[in-house]
């Protein structure tokens, strides 16, 4: 293979400003997850505590395997969306291995406003199903919620992507045989019910969890009956009476470890379905992209620098290295995983176009789970390119992407601007995950351009009325339009609302994709099949 | 020479004689019992006869099963050992019945030194120095006052009656003789009815030294010099060295003329010992002859050069010793201890179970480890406890004893209590690397031996965390290994989270305390938050459990050995045994309610107080069990029912065994 040789002085001045600037976007990054990591405040986490409880991410730590590594999933949902703070959307979701299985698991934390579900909350859970579903990866759903979030029901029960598609997915992946665990550390009342109910096996904690249809309070109010919430659904009347559990848990950590031992006899034994070689560390540290990005996100880069710092032993074969050079394409290797990298390395003309639509085929006859690294403005505009159709060769594609059904994994690195976001496996192509660098940024075109777009078309609007306008008046208009979509492009506001999995640091790069790969290797994958190529 | 001997005995008095007889070419045969069927000895041996179920009574006492395995196998003589059957007269004529050479003295020898006063009056005979006394019948305080007069202050006022201390007098001058005598005798006849007393020579701080003796068929006897073995505990030694410190020559020489007197008053054949007290003046008297080879032989035959097996088998095939006085002489010198499976803190009590780790120091032209076990092997409770004899030598005292602390440092023994840092504390001890030795020394210097125990430092918790976070690491890689992913990231146990330090707890038990040590995950090692402050720790550890470990940039060594939830860290010497406390694990055991009652130690049942289908109060005593001398009273966990009593009064019960199922109200 060939070794990608690093051209990037790291005693430049431009390296060390870079990197700085990186590190400072990381810092705010992590005490932002530090935050949001406390939960509910202190005053709710010492009430849950004293309830012999443990708190959420100790559920987690807990019922993972020793050591091993946790993929957290939305750290940032629902950051700055909602009136008050609800941090992680008040659901604790990520990969783990239990037992040695991936899983996924979904945790509430009754911290935050009791574990009640708004509408991200839901959000943030049917994704980690779909991420579970996508990936063949059973569900351990650590529960413990008041149900939905009732001044909110609008945007939480009638649709189709609300409360009840939980249940949907719940029903259709235990179908396809991907498990379905529910402990139940808490309540789970009303529609909460059914998480335990539809589940392929469930455990309960004595004195702590609790399932019914309808609480005390609703039993009082519609029938008069006055009933505890023990008596009415703890633990001793659903595993001795009802039948709704299967094992009775005497405190929370007796309740995760009969969960790791129900996923012990699962029997899923993992079948790769590629080629796996021992791993070697990339030749140049990961933290060397700190200084690698640019702070100004329009001054070009060379991708293969990145790429460098990602697989295994820097070692990348390019694919058609001389055509269509504003894209990368090569074969190489993460934690010993074949991979096909896709990287932009400048605007998409027709034939970077082309070029990746064949890499894509490529990837998908050969069953190579592929990698986009994102960073793009957009296809190439102008007379010359249209009438040389680049909006079919753009297709060519997008229709590559969209029904390649290998692993998809995308990194947004840099900008990801308009139909470049589609031909880069965008959050609508399905990749099995989506990670945001923290200094990158999503919106439909960029924010300069969009404000010279509009200004534009009002400035013909206005010339045509035979009215002038100031550049001053011309700026006022503009401006917000930028700070929009400056604020609406950011990876904060991006991550809050779920349109990625998650904003990473870049030095993590490879160890996330590394899981993700890992994780997504549980489902088979399947025999390629295209669309319609436009010639 | 014999061409096959018969070995009648077990551990590593069996295993010292065959490597003796194979050295000489003699085939040799063991016998065991049926707990010692996978023995060392056993394996050891060229054959070996099963003689009978565990108790010594049954197989090792049974002088008719070993002449049998003996006649079987064709050996042509039998080597006792020490204990069982090595001073056993009536064993020891059956084997001339039976036409077998019993390797050891004549039966009539070993009778004329069975019974004590016999023996002593024997020895006065012979001019062996005996302790003076007046054991008379006259009683007149006259007589009295002028016997001890003669014997010499201090003296002893014993109640001839006497026992248990009571009616027992030191006097240290005439002058108070007359008032002591009164109360002796007032005590006396007050605890007995019999207010008559006996005159002994007080010895303020007496040694033990035995003098090893050595004679043949043709008259000939020599002594090997001497041993002291004044480190003792409950009467049992514990150190013994050769030559006895600050002995001069003339003593040395009068102690070992008196012992072959000794011996040949009695007309001794083969090894044998002749232990005396020896006072501060250099006197000495006489206390018993042991007619056998002794446990601590093996400073004898450092300190002479000389292999005393061989020396037994030589002189019981007929041939003359080896060597003449005149060519024996003492070279450098030698100290012994008794590795023993028993907890000084609790008085020596003898422990048992599994020998789970095991590890001696390396033998040497200078370290010798006489043992009969190795890991795995069990120490049970129907034999001597004894794990090992270190033995070193050196060309003087202070070179030994630092060998001797060396050696003890590189002894480890997990799964059951043993003394090494009681040994390790008496080596260390300044009155011993003085020489300043007698009998009491372990009672007088009892606080400096047994400390208190200590909460474990900074660095063994260092080491147990290591131990146990890289014992993780390798037991997840093993496992992905053999998985169908093996490079796996997932695999990694370096704690990774998004955008967070990965940290964990690790909560270690440390005797009643629970101690957390907070750690973060860094790349190739830890952030261990320790009492006196973070470190920054990494290491290697491999499949034996040795750890090297860096802790904040000091390079420091250590072995981990795991037992269950048991860590045990042996670092300089020191050993410390923590338990981590595993949430998951806890909650396991909370499972089943009320449960198993299960035998502590393996034992016998002497009491069965409950039965089935009873109710019972929490502590209720439910079963009384006898191990290790001791009765264990098992009671009711919690009110409940008894649902069966698994055994009987008298029944064997091995460690862990269910008792009584109960069932919890």
């Amino acid at each position: 293979m060939t070794i990608l040789k690093s051209g990037i002085d790291t005693r430049d001045a431009s390296f060390s400003d870079n990197a700085e600037a990186m590190r400072s976007l990381v810092a705010d990054l992590r005490d932002k997850v530090h935050e949001i990591k406390q939960g509910g405040g202190a005053r709710s986490r010492d009430r849950h505590l004293s309830r012999g409880k443990l708190l959420p991410r100790d559920r987690v730590r807990t019922l993972l395997d020793p050591g091993t590594p946790y993929l957290e999933l939305s750290q940032l949902a629902a950051y700055g969306v909602y009136e008050e703070q609800i941090p992680a959307a008040g659901i604790l979701t990520g990969i783990g291995r239990v037992a040695g299985r991936e899983c996924v698991v979904v945790a509430n934390d009754a911290t935050v406003k009791g574990g009640t579900y708004f509408p991200l909350t839901v959000k943030k859970h049917l994704r980690a199903q779909e991420i579970a579903q996508q990936n063949n990866l059973p569900c351990i759903y650590l529960v413990d919620s008041g149900g939905a979030n009732l001044p909110n029901q609008d945007e939480v029960f009638p649709d189709r992507d609300h409360f009840g598609r939980i249940f949907f997915n719940q029903a259709n992946m235990s179908a396809q045989g991907i498990p379905q665990i529910a402990v139940v550390m808490g309540s789970c009342t009303a529609g909460g019910a059914y998480v335990p109910a539809m589940s392929d096996e469930s455990i309960i904690v004595r004195n702590q969890g609790t399932i019914f249809l309808g609480g005390p309070p609703l039993v009082k109010a519609a029938t008069g009956e006055v009933v505890t919430a023990e008596d009415l659904g703890g633990a001793d009347v659903h595993s001795r009476t009802s039948g709704v559990t299967d094992h009775y848990a005497l405190n929370d950590a007796h309740a995760l470890s009969i969960a790791r031992r129900v996923v012990g006899h699962l029997n899923r034994p993992k079948n790769l379905g590629v080629e796996t070689r021992k791993p070697v560390d990339p030749l140049y540290p990961s933290d060397d992209l700190y200084g690698i990005i640019p702070t100004d996100s329009r001054k070009p880069f060379d991708v293969r620098e990145v790429i460098a710092r990602i697989v295994d032993g820097s070692e990348f074969d390019e694919f058609k290295q001389l055509y269509g050079t504003t894209l990368v394409c090569g074969f190489a290797h993460i934690f010993g995983y074949p991979v096909g990298i896709i990287a932009n390395n400048g605007i998409l003309f027709s034939e970077s176009a082309l070029k990746g639509a064949h890499f894509v085929e490529l990837c998908c006859q050969r069953g190579i789970p592929l990698v986009f690294l994102q960073n793009i403005t957009g296809f190439m505009v102008g007379q010359k390119y249209e009438a040389g159709g680049i909006a079919k060769d753009g297709a060519k594609l997008v229709t590559a992407v969209a029904c390649a059904q290998v692993p998809k994994f995308t990194v947004v690195i840099g900008g990801s601007f308009g139909a470049g976001n589609y031909g880069m496996c965008g959050r609508a192509f399905n990749p099995r995950f989506l990670w945001m660098w923290p200094n990158s940024r999503i919106s439909v075109m960029g924010g300069s351009q969009a404000a010279a777009v509009l200004a534009q078309v009002r400035r013909d609007g206005m010339e045509a009325q035979g009215k002038s306008w100031s550049a001053e008046d011309e700026e006022a208009f503009k401006a917000p339009i930028r700070d929009q979509y400056e604020h609406q492009g950011h990876p904060y506001y991006a991550s809050a609302r779920l349109w990625d999995d998650g904003i990473i640091d870049p030095a993590d790069t490879r160890m996330t994709l590394g899981l993700g790969i890992s994780a997504a290797l549980n489902a088979p994958i399947p025999p390629p099949k295209f669309g319609v190529f436009r010639m | 020479m014999f061409s096959k001997i018969l070995i009648a005995n077990r551990g590593e008095i069996a295993c010292r004689v065959i490597r003796t007889a194979r050295r000489l070419g003699i085939r040799t045969v063991a016998v065991y019992s049926d707990a010692d069927a996978k023995a060392l000895h056993v394996e050891m041996a060229d054959e070996a006869v099963n003689i009978g179920p565990a108790l010594a009574r049954d197989s090792y006492l049974r002088g008719d099963a070993i002449l049998d395995a003996a006649r079987l196998t064709g050996a042509e003589a039998i080597h006792p050992g020490y204990g069982f059957l090595s001073e056993n007269a009536g064993f020891a004529e059956a084997c001339a019945e039976a036409g077998i050479v019993f390797i050891g003295p004549p039966a009539s020898s070993i009778r004329a030194m069975g019974g004590k006063s016999e023996a002593k009056a024997l020895m006065e005979t012979a001019g062996v120095p005996l302790v003076p006394g007046y054991h008379g019948e006259d009683q007149s305080q006259e007589l009295l006052r002028a016997e001890a007069k003669r014997i010499g202050f201090p003296v002893l006022i014993k109640a001839s009656a006497g026992g248990g201390g009571k009616g027992m007098r030191v006097v240290t001058s005439a002058e108070e003789f007359d008032d002591q005598l009164s109360g002796a005798k007032r005590e006396a006849i007050n605890s007995f009815g019999d207010d008559r007393v006996l005159i002994e020579r007080y010895v303020t701080r007496p040694r033990h030294v035995e003098i090893q003796v050595f004679a043949d068929t043709k008259g000939n006897c020599v002594y090997l010099f001497e041993r002291d073995c004044s480190i003792q505990r409950r009467h049992q030694k514990v150190v013994e060295e050769a030559p006895a410190p600050n002995l001069d020559p003339d003593t040395r020489r009068r102690m070992g003329e008196a012992a072959v007197a000794a011996a040949k008053a009695i007309g001794y054949v083969g090894a044998g010992t002749v232990e005396f007290l020896l006072d501060e003046d250099g006197s000495f008297f006489f206390m018993e002859m042991n007619t056998r080879l002794q446990v601590e032989h093996p400073v004898t035959e450092y300190i002479t050069c000389q292999d005393l097996v061989e020396w037994q088998l030589r002189v019981a095939f007929g041939q003359p010793l080896p060597r003449s006085q005149d060519e024996l002489s003492i070279q450098g010198h030698a100290i012994e201890v008794r590795l023993y499976a028993e907890d000084p803190q609790k008085g020596f009590l003898p422990q048992t179970g599994r020998l789970d780790h095991l590890v001696f120091p390396k033998e040497t032209f200078h370290v010798r480890v006489d043992t009969g076990v190795r890991a795995g092997d069990v120490i049970s409770i129907h034999y001597d406890p004894m794990i090992a004899k270190l033995i070193v030598w050196a060309d003087d005292r202070a070179s030994a004893v630092r060998r001797l602390r060396t050696a003890l440092q590189a002894t480890q023994v997990v799964g059951l209590g043993a003394n090494t840092e009681f040994l390790l504390a008496i080596a260390s001890h300044p009155a011993f690397l003085a020489a300043d030795l007698d009998t009491r020394f372990i009672e007088r210097h009892q606080a400096d031996l047994l400390p208190e125990p200590a909460l474990a430092g900074d660095d063994v918790l260092a080491f147990s965390a290591l131990g146990v976070l890289l014992d993780r690491r390798a037991k997840a890689q093993a496992w992905a290994a053999e998985s169908g992913d093996p490079y796996s990231p997932w695999a990694g146990n370096d704690g990774w989270r998004l955008n967070d330090d990965a940290h964990d707890t690790l909560t270690l038990r440390d005797g009643g305390t629970d101690r957390a040590v907070n750690l973060i995950y860094r790349r190739g090692g830890y952030r261990l938050d320790l009492p006196g402050g973070a470190v920054e720790a990494s290491g290697q550890l491999d499949g034996d459990g040795n750890l090297a470990a860096d802790l904040g940039g000091r390079r420091v060594r250590a072995t981990i050995v795991r037992r269950g939830a048991d860590v045990t860290v042996f670092h300089q010497g020191g050993s410390h045994r923590l338990t981590l406390i595993e949430p998951l694990a806890g909650a396991e055991d909370a499972e089943a309610p009320g449960g198993k009652l299960i035998a502590p130690m393996p034992g016998r049942i002497i009491a069965v107080l409950a039965e089935a289908g009873a109710e019972v109060a929490k502590g209720q005593p439910l079963i009384v069990m006898e191990a290790m001398k001791m009765e264990h009273t098992i009671k009711a966990p919690a009110e409940g029912r008894i649902g069966k009593v698994r055994y009987a009064v008298g029944d064997q019960v091995e460690d862990g065994a269910e008792l009584i199922v109960f069932e919890e109200a």
